[in-house]
């Protein structure tokens, strides 16, 4: 009884947007108040998905910078005198806080940024109200942390976040360095600023007091007036490498502390004892997670010899499955590229691994029309020499060599000046202990990947930058001794 | 008629040897207008020399198992006991008060057997299983950066060294150092007593030299991980964290080093975070 | 008999939860929820297997699963009833103008504890009654003793007991142990000649899970790519609503593909699913949510 195949494809399922309030513009909140920007110089922030504008953001000068400062600096006084229990609850407050409004910070990541909504309201929303919850917890425990030492905050911190976890990032930074003690000054990325503007909204609400948050956007600029104020005692950068060398280089004559996640290249290495298609899962979730705007995405897979034309079409295969499309819909896998700007230099390390004669295979999902779009790609015929290989593309784009041994697979996985993270799938015991001992990335997940936690700390090796974020290790980064 | 004295050649210590520098530049610092002898004046190359030995070294020293770095560590303290006398001349002879000398010496030798002790002790205080929600194993653990460039303290020739390279190396890294200007001699005998004690050449490395010359190579060669730097010459600093952005060394300074800490092992490591799946099993069955 | 040749694949099992748990984050709305709904349907296996079964017991599923709800039109039928060899005959004869299966159990079921010449005639008998697919049981004691051979030279020999009937080969999953041990039974199972894999009696608890079905689907689907001939799949026990039922359609479309959505290769063994899909099909037939005092229970 042969049947005729069926065809059953997904209906669209898009998360409603009726609920979530969106001003036409948004100044800068310092010392607990919206004020417009001295300049009054505004720029836009478009969704991604379909080029269309969201709102008007302030641009922050070296004026404003300095009122933020200036009120951080004198939230300070008073903030880092404050008992560590009465601290940490107002920070149980903000986690609780965001919890209760989880939906509208996801549906506004996702417009906003052009990740799908299934991410921002599983992994980037709860990950934030966690991060909170987890540090409020420390802020009057920090002697048990660190024994024989007497902590003490650090004063003013300029905390620099990038576009891919926008509400996220800025979690990972405020949550720990208020936890200490500190007062901080937030600025979030340019095609992103509005889930760190609703946090905003939401600290004045929460009753915080004024200028221990102040979050001021705008571009590089307004980042690097940040970064060379005076009146910053801290300063905690997420972003490229390249910046990270400039933020490090322009601090050199001061005393600022210093810390920075920057960016990597990650190896994830199958091998052929591996769980083979929880593996290709692992790939799939290192490389198209986020559109691969990842700074530890796998973006280097390496797959012993013997079964690399199995895990390659596995991988083909699973690539057909992934949904491309309105990040807005809960089944989309895959959304829309953050920015126009980032597109180009995506399709440029496309265009040049073409070049370079290597083999270029993407998903065959339709894009859609408008908006920033890339399909979930991936090249073989590569080597460790390709510029696919040793650059950072914060794309969905992966790049697939093989390997015969362990010795080979170690010393691939370690040819890059980054060290930010690694994966490694196996089924043997002894042999992911090895490898995790040779890999060097500051996170290394074993037949697992891009996991992130509260509790674990993340941080690079090498030119992935410094300090840790996270766990008991993030509180160093914002305590003197 | 009295003896004529057999004067001492104060060398490098790289790789486990004693080289001149290639230079075949010296100088002689001077004591109250006396000269102290005749130190190298190390060049970029002998640098660059002490970098190659120094990463040859670090993997094979850093796989050694704590308890060994323990035992060699401690070999350190047994071996310089026993040249006691001599540091203590030494120090004399850079400006030392006997006395001073003798305590500084003696607080030398206790502070390296406290290190030996931390040796295989950090790593157990200091790593954590950390409580993931997940169903992950996560811990995260202590690994050594690589090379670090030391610059050692001006003042305080002997202990501003001990102090410095000690934590350095208990912590599995290898090192390259830069000893005092001004007080060089008991970095060129500790070169001695390391070589003697059983631990691996080019773990420690001894350059002797001027800083203004060395300091730009210790901030920008690529293949260095880290920098300890003690004093507060805020143009040094400057010089050292600039520098050393072209590869994102890890760069601590210190105006001075007065103790031992296990927190001064932390600050030439690595946190490294590892993750693995538990499975789901229990007694009353399997919870797929 | 015939050695086959059995590697042993690693399953992590946190690895398929996580997987899973993207398959139940699917979105199934509107046109696509209906279309599922009548599919599944059309894939469900209508079981009764108590001690206490009668021929009336069975007439009455018969018509159930001919006559499924009277106020939906175009309803497809369900795939087959699946009964005790002892009521084939009864069940052949309700259904014998339609196109609905008659499935029977064999081979000692459900615990498989008779010896090899006993579960034959067991079979033998249900295919001469007119059961159109035999539903086996392994022998799991032997599985978990690690004589692999004998589980799949059983297999083999029922195999060609049922002639042209299809044989579904049931793992019984919730006594295997682990997900390893599921993967390795599905591979004997497949190699063997089986033409379903199947997870469970339904007398065990865990019966099919999610989890587990994603185990045996990629065992279905290597095997597939190794040989390109396609095996069938099976959930049995367990599986009660509409919600659940779409889930398992969307893992089998996204690991398998189209091919695999039809009752010629998906089934599920079910006893109370019909009713639930039924009142989600009234519900948007109507626009109300739904008694189960509406809907016949047989």
């Amino acid at each position: 009884m042969a049947k005729k195949k069926i065809v059953w494809e997904l209906s669209e399922a898009i998360e409603s947007t009726d609920h979530i309030e969106i001003k036409d513009q948004y100044e800068l909140f310092i010392g607990g108040k919206f004020v417009p920007p001295t300049q009054k110089k505004y720029f836009d922030t478009v969704n991604p998905a379909n080029e269309e504008k969201l709102a008007r953001i302030a641009e922050a000068n070296e004026e404003d910078i300095t009122k933020a400062v200036k009120s951080a600096r004198k939230a300070f006084n008073s903030w880092s005198k404050l008992s560590g229990a009465e601290r940490g609850k107002y920070i149980f407050r903000i986690a609780r806080m965001i919890q209760e409004r989880a939906k509208e910070f996801a549906v506004i990541e996702t417009l906003d940024g052009g990740k799908p909504i299934r991410e921002s309201r599983d992994i980037d929303i709860p990950l934030a109200a966690n991060h909170f919850f987890y540090y409020a917890g420390w802020a009057d425990k920090l002697e048990y942390a660190f024994p024989n030492r007497k902590p003490h905050p650090i004063g003013v911190a300029g905390q620099i976040i990038p576009w891919n976890f926008p509400l996220l990032m800025a979690a990972w930074k405020i949550a720990p360095a208020l936890a200490c003690g500190n007062t901080v000054v937030l600025k979030p990325a340019e095609t992103t600023p509005l889930t760190a503007l609703k946090l905003a909204e939401l600290i004045q609400e929460s009753g915080l007091p004024e200028g221990v948050v102040n979050i001021v956007t705008g571009a590089g600029e307004s980042g690097a007036a940040l970064v060379n104020h005076k009146g910053v005692d801290k300063i905690a950068f997420t972003g490229s490498t390249e910046v990270g060398k400039l933020i490090q280089q322009s601090t050199a004559a001061s005393n600022k502390k210093l810390t920075l996640e920057l960016g990597g290249k990650a190896a994830n290495i199958i091998f052929e004892d591996a769980a083979i298609d929880q593996a290709v899962e692992g790939i799939v979730n290192g490389i198209y997670f986020n559109q691969g705007h990842v700074c530890c995405a796998g973006s280097r897979l390496f797959v012993q010899e013997s079964v690399f034309n199995q895990v390659l079409d596995k991988l083909k295969a699973r690539m057909e499955t992934l949904i491309v499309g309105n990040p807005l819909d809960k089944n989309t896998d895959v959304g829309a590229i953050n920015s126009k700007g980032q597109l180009k230099t995506i399709e440029s390390y496309i265009k040049s691994g073409v070049a370079e004669g290597a083999e270029l295979h993407q998903s065959s999902a339709q894009l859609p029309k408008k908006g920033f779009w890339c399909k979930p790609t991936l090249f073989t015929e590569v080597s460790q020499s390709s510029k696919l290989v040793q650059e950072e593309i914060f794309g969905p784009v992966l790049a697939i060599q093989s390997f015969r041994t362990v010795s080979e697979a170690i010393s691939k996985a370690n040819n890059t000046p980054y060290g930010l993270s690694a994966g490694i799938w196996t089924d043997k015991g002894s042999k992911i202990f090895n490898m995790i001992m040779n890999m060097n990335a500051g996170v290394v997940w074993a037949n697992t990947y891009n996991k992130f936690d509260p509790a674990s700390p993340f941080g690079g090796f090498k030119e992935s930058g410094y300090g840790r974020e996270g766990g008991l290790h993030g509180l160093s980064a914002y305590l003197n001794f | 008629m009295s003896r004529i004295k057999v004067l001492k050649t104060y060398k490098l210590y790289i790789g486990g040897k004693f080289p001149r520098t290639e230079s075949g530049r010296y100088y002689s610092p001077e004591v109250e207008g006396v000269s102290i002898g005749n130190i190298c004046l190390s060049s970029r190359k002998d640098f660059r020399n002490a970098v190659v030995a120094a990463r040859k070294a670090q993997t094979a020293w850093q796989d050694r198992s704590a308890f060994n770095r323990s035992q060699i560590v401690y070999r350190i303290a047994e071996m310089m006991e026993d040249r006691k006398t001599q540091f203590i001349d030494e120090l004399i002879i850079q400006g030392s008060s006997k006395k001073a000398a003798k305590t500084e010496v003696e607080n030398c030798i206790d502070d390296i057997i406290r290190y030996a002790g931390w040796c295989d002790k950090y790593q157990q205080v200091f790593s954590s299983v950390n409580p993931v929600s997940s169903s992950h194993f996560n811990f995260s653990i202590y690994e050594p950066q690589g090379i670090i460039s030391i610059i050692a303290p001006e003042e305080n020739g002997l202990k501003g060294l001990i102090l410095s390279i000690l934590p350095v190396i208990c912590g599995g890294n290898s090192c390259v150092v830069l000893a005092s200007e001004s007080q060089p001699l008991s970095a060129v005998t500790l070169g001695e007593v390391l070589n003697s004690s059983d631990v691996p050449g080019g773990v420690v490395n001894i350059l002797t030299g001027k800083r203004k010359e060395l300091l730009t190579h210790f901030a920008t060669h690529k293949d260095v991980n880290g920098i300890l730097y003690c004093g507060n010459e805020k143009k040094e600093i400057e010089l050292l964290k600039s520098g050393a952005a072209s590869n994102m060394k890890r760069f601590q300074s210190y105006e001075t080093i007065e103790e031992v800490s296990p927190y001064l092992i932390l600050d030439f490591q690595e946190v490294k975070t590892g993750w693995h799946p538990i499975e789901k099993m229990s007694e009353s069955g399997p919870a797929y | 008999m015939s050695d086959f040749n059995l590697s042993v694949v690693p399953v992590d099992q946190l690895g398929v939860f996580e997987r899973v748990s993207r398959f139940q984050k699917r979105s199934i709305k509107g046109t696509s929820k209906i279309q599922g709904l009548k599919m599944a349907l059309n894939m469900i296996d209508l079981t009764t297997l108590e001690g206490a079964d009668t021929e009336n017991k069975v007439k009455q599923l018969c018509n159930k699963a001919q006559h499924l709800h009277q106020n939906l039109d175009s309803l497809p039928t369900v795939a087959a009833v699946c009964v005790y060899p002892s009521m084939v005959k009864i069940a052949k004869q309700q259904l014998k103008n339609t196109d609905i299966k008659i499935a029977s159990v064999a081979t000692a079921f459900p615990s498989g504890q008779s010896p090899i010449e006993i579960k034959l005639a067991d079979t033998q008998f249900a295919v001469e009654e007119g059961a159109d697919e035999i539903d086996m049981v392994i022998s799991r004691g032997k599985f978990l003793e690690g004589n692999y051979n004998y589980v799949y030279d059983e297999i083999a020999t029922i195999k060609e007991a049922c002639g042209s009937a299809r044989l579904k080969v049931i793992l019984e999953t919730g006594e295997l142990g682990s997900l390893d041990q599921v993967r390795k039974a599905s591979d004997i199972a497949i190699q063997a000649g089986a033409d379903f894999i199947k997870t469970s009696t339904g007398k065990i608890s865990p019966a099919a899970t999610m989890p587990v079905t994603l185990v045996m689907l990629l065992a279905i689907k290597d095997h597939y790519q190794k040989t390109g001939q396609m095996v069938g799949m099976k959930p049995a026990g367990g599986i009660s609503t509409a919600k659940g039922a779409l889930q398992y359609l969307i893992m089998v479309k996204e690991t398998l593909g189209d091919e695999w959505l039809n009752n010629q290769w998906f089934r599920f063994g079910a006893s109370r699913l019909a009713n639930d899909i039924l009142m989600q099909l009234e519900k948007r037939n109507t626009g109300h949510y739904q008694s189960p005092d509406y809907f016949s229970k047989d």
